[in-house]
């Protein structure tokens, strides 16, 4: 099996998750944020390797990347990406007041991993409820630099696979726009778990 | 006029003077440039995983240290280089999170540097420097006239191996 003979029907099935996911988020955000957050309906791709870094304005743009691994009835990998100023944003208004200076400190840091948190969970959450299998999030990680260089890491795990990437584009807004990016890779013996627990097997 | 040739993700392309080649971000991956004084042919390698041979699916030759180095140096021998005049500068490599999902992935920042040296040597080219390992991501751009490896991080000032 490849990720390419599994992704049609696949695709489906995530947009779908997608859908279901980011609604999750987006009221777990809105609780957190404790305002209004709107979503757009989120976009399914299957990316070649050099598409992504251009699709989220270029492998040097700044992201913020929040990587955890999964374990359970699947395992597998999910990342969540949001360019800087987005991540600096929901921090800003996460912590009710503006961040002094560009950097990020280990305050920001610690608030930009919850959120990481919460929009993942709230992935999963869906994930393990529409499939019925479970799901465990590890403890997440967080970096921030270059969209390249934190795209390489789902990168290597999708290189094991085929040449492609697949990932969910979601888009978050409050009074402002918040580009996110959610990636899932599962290992390919969960792929198969995921349809068959759909009943698509 | 020159011109910056771009190499994308699990991609490589051969690069003439008076141009320079250049990759964005890398991360984990690892950034081969080659080099022949003399003609002052050069080349840049982007490759992903340290193998060809540990994975199935390895149709695409561009995204592995062994066999995108020995492509690197197939197409530049095309050119007019000549493998016994090469050198190479590598850059990447990093580990981007404390830690990787998959068993077969641990330190595959390291091991693709592993890969990359083990290639290199194979062929008989020499390293002359290295800017690898480490937690964050790298911009190179190879320069064939003069054999400098420009390399940018964020927050870091840019360096020349």
């Amino acid at each position: 099996m490849t990720l390419e003979s599994v992704s049609e029907q696949y695709f489906d099935v995530l947009k779908e998750l997608g859908n279901i996911g980011a609604g999750n988020a987006t009221t777990a955000l809105a609780q957190l944020l404790q305002c209004k957050v709107d979503m757009k309906v989120p976009q399914v791709k299957l990316l070649e390797f050099n598409e992504v870094g251009e699709l989220m304005g270029g492998e040097e743009q700044i992201m913020a990347g929040i990587y955890l691994c999964v374990e359970g009835d699947i395992t597998g990998s999910i990342m969540f990406l949001l360019e800087k100023n987005s991540a600096r944003h929901l921090v800003s208004k996460l912590m009710g007041m503006e961040l002094p200076d560009e950097e990020f400190g280990e305050m920001e840091i610690s608030a930009l991993k919850e959120i990481g948190n919460i929009i993942t969970g709230a992935y999963l959450n869906s994930l393990s409820t529409i499939t019925n299998l479970k799901i465990y999030p590890s403890v997440p990680d967080l970096t921030i630099d270059m969209a390249g260089a934190i795209l390489s890491v789902p990168a290597i795990e999708f290189g094991t696979l085929g040449d492609k990437i697949l990932l969910i584009q979601t888009q978050f807004t409050d009074d402002y726009e918040l580009d996110g990016y959610f990636i899932l890779v599962p290992d390919l013996e969960s792929y198969a778990k995921i349809m068959s627990a759909l009943g698509l097997g | 006029m020159s011109e910056v040739i771009k190499v994308g993700m699990a991609d490589l392309k051969v690069c003439l003077s008076p141009n320079s080649v250049t990759t964005l971000g890398l991360g984990s991956c690892v950034g081969i440039a080659i080099r022949d004084p003399q003609t002052k042919i050069g080349g840049l390698a982007h490759v992903m995983l340290p193998d060809s041979t540990a994975i199935r699916q390895n149709n695409n030759i561009y995204k592995f240290a062994d066999t995108g180095i020995a492509e690197l140096v197939r197409l530049m021998e095309a050119e007019g280089a000549k493998r016994s005049r090469m050198v190479a500068k590598i850059a990447g490599g990093a580990q981007m999170f404390a830690f990787q999902n998959k068993s077969e992935l641990v330190r595959v920042g390291d091991r693709n540097v592993e890969a990359s040296k083990k290639k290199l040597k194979e062929l008989g080219i020499p390293i002359l420097s290295e800017d690898t390992g480490d937690s964050y991501g790298r911009t190179v751009i190879f320069y064939p006239e003069t054999g400098d490896y420009v390399i940018r991080a964020v927050g870091k000032p840019e360096r020349t191996i």
